[in-house]
């Protein structure tokens, strides 16, 4: 489990490797934070390979994109796997998010 | 009689993951029923789980959480039980109300009641019931007493 930073024409990418899970929300707050404190605006968090997020995960991703639209900025998702997206869609955060299908489609536009 | 499975976990979050891809291994079920074991059951699981240990231990590691884990007549049942006070699961409020929306918190109650079949709460509050309906056929393998 991990996350992988990245920049891409002026877009943070953040890859969620394994699960996004209570023992590890913390880690990719403090790393999106510390992209934010650092003049980023635009991020995209991409869940190609991810299996799976906890109510934790959905929690600090609200959490994050209440932070970094309050500092002008946008965090778009992308990728979702059929089994995320009924999460998402059950908890109504679907209506909270931009959402691309893949990554591509999440950094064009921004 | 279906077999059981029964574990004592400390309150460690980090040990979660683990617990919750045993039991899924333990269970042995019919392609059809793979994903409500794989998305239903496992976020139900996980979701109880965190709350044992975050909410009703207060992540005091002095205190541990019990997981019975019944597959038989095609109800799949978890029950974890934690050491806490308990508490009011009527007191949570629905984080899909627009005013909840976008707080950080309050979602994990409420997935176990969207994916579980049935969800039940002693009255005390520190011990709740999930139950999956599946297949009569499938089985749970190797019960193990913790």
């Amino acid at each position: 489990m991990g996350f992988q930073v990245s920049q891409s024409g002026g877009i943070t990418l953040v890859e969620v490797e394994g699960q996004l899970i209570v023992g590890n929300r913390q880690e990719l707050k403090q790393q999106v934070l510390e992209r934010l404190e650092a003049g980023d605006r635009k991020f995209v968090i991409d869940f190609s390979n991810t299996g799976y997020i906890d109510s934790s995960g959905l929690g600090v991703l609200v959490s994050l994109s209440k932070k970094i639209r309050e500092q002008g900025g946008e965090l778009r998702l992308s990728s979702l796997n059929e089994d995320l997206r009924t999460l998402f869609e059950l908890t109504k955060l679907d209506t909270l998010f931009r959402i691309a299908d893949n990554k591509s489609d999440a950094l064009v536009g921004f | 009689m279906g077999q059981d499975l029964v574990l004592e976990l400390p309150s460690d979050i980090r040990s979660i993951a683990r617990v919750v891809d045993y039991v899924m291994l333990r269970c042995r079920t019919c392609p059809e029923q793979a994903r409500r074991l794989r998305l239903n059951f496992r976020v139900g699981l996980t979701e109880a789980l965190a709350n044992a240990m975050l909410y009703g231990n207060g992540h005091d590691p002095r205190k541990r959480v019990r997981v019975e884990v019944t597959l038989a007549d095609g109800r799949l049942e978890a029950r974890v039980t934690d050491q806490g006070n308990g508490f009011d699961p009527a007191s949570i409020p629905d984080p899909t109300e627009p005013a909840n929306l976008t707080k950080p918190c309050g979602r994990g109650l409420f997935l176990m009641r969207e994916l579980m079949d049935e969800v039940w709460f002693n009255d005390r509050g520190n011990q709740v019931t999930l139950v999956l309906r599946l297949d009569p056929g499938d089985a749970l393998e190797g019960g193990v007493q913790a």
